[in-house]
């Protein structure tokens, strides 16, 4: 049997995945750009006024998408983390600490744009309703694993500690996801306002654009920071200490 | 296109400051994000030169001793 294609397996070296992330960073940067200024566009010159909350809606445009990228990062994040402590796979570790910011950031985003959007449509900024309340639990989430692990010396034992927090806390994502079927709330469930609300198609393809603005963004920025964090660990490593890095 | 001014697309219907508000901190932070990372790489970068010329400021010491 012929052995063909690419042997994937030495992408797990950090020595090997490290020219790869760099190649694809300016790809991803570049989609990064287009998606957001046709979504920017989309969102501010196609997408109608709604009819209840005229021009304030268009936090939507932002919300979801940042609100999605909170959850997705954070279950992504968990995964690396398992996958680098179960079969002690180093640069799965890497990618889970890279993950964390990004994911941080934009469950931030998403609470900030929510509390702003709040006002105009419900009068209040906050309340503590089950989707926002667990979104903010999502946000300590995140917080503790990013300081647990710098808190800890040793790096594979801060990655093991990171992975049992970021495993426990996964049940929080279908938790702020079921939340508005669950729960009596105030946050009506996308499911509910969407059939009356977003009715319009840009609407739903403004999301979706800039939804694909966020991927590509978190790509580009997650790939970087898993360079820096190959660098800064394996700074005794031969394939460094020979060539200085670049 | 609905916009029948600039200063209509600003005020968002009386909604601008929750608007761009909204984007307005998204497109920060993002940024901020990036502006870390690099702030971050170059530091590494300083710190890998310092260490080569360390290193062969030592290299040097040992050929004329």
């Amino acid at each position: 049997m012929r052995k063909s294609g690419i042997n994937w397996y030495k992408y797990a070296a950090p020595v090997n995945f490290y020219p790869l992330a760099g190649k694809m960073i300016p790809w991803f940067t570049g989609l990064t750009i287009i998606l957001f200024a046709i979504g920017l566009y989309v969102s501010f010159f196609v997408a109608p006024v709604d009819f209840q909350q005229g021009n304030s809606y268009r936090i939507i445009f932002i919300h979801v998408p940042a609100a999605w990228m909170g959850m997705f990062l954070y279950v992504l994040m968990a995964i690396y983390a398992g996958i680098g402590w179960a079969f002690n796979a180093r640069l799965a570790s890497m990618m889970a600490t890279a993950i964390a910011p990004t994911g941080a950031i934009f469950t931030f985003i998403s609470l900030v744009t929510g509390s702003l959007w709040g006002r105009p449509a419900w009068g209040v900024y906050w309340v503590w309703d089950a989707r926002m309340t667990s979104t903010l639990i999502l946000m300590f989430l995140y917080i503790g694993f990013i300081s647990l692990q710098s808190s800890i010396d040793d790096t594979r034992r801060a990655d093991r500690a990171g992975a049992v927090l970021a495993l426990v806390g996964v049940i929080n994502v279908p938790i702020i996801y079921f939340s508005v079927q669950w729960w009596n709330t105030l946050h009506q469930g996308a499911t509910l306002t969407a059939r009356s609300f977003k009715m319009a198609p840009s609407m739903l393809s403004a999301m979706l654009i800039l939804l694909g603005a966020c991927w590509m963004y978190s790509i580009a920025v997650v790939l970087a920071r898993v360079r820096l964090i190959i660098l800064e660990r394996e700074r005794e490593a031969p394939w460094l200490v020979e060539s200085p890095a670049s | 296109m609905h916009w029948n001014s600039l200063s209509e697309f600003i005020s968002m219907g009386g909604y601008g400051v929750y608007v761009w508000g909204s984007f307005g901190v998204t497109f920060v932070l993002l940024t901020a994000e990036i502006v870390v990372l690099r702030a971050r790489k170059r530091k590494l970068a300083q710190r890998a030169d310092a260490k080569t010329r360390l290193e062969a400021r030592d290299s040097k010491l040992e050929t004329v001793l």
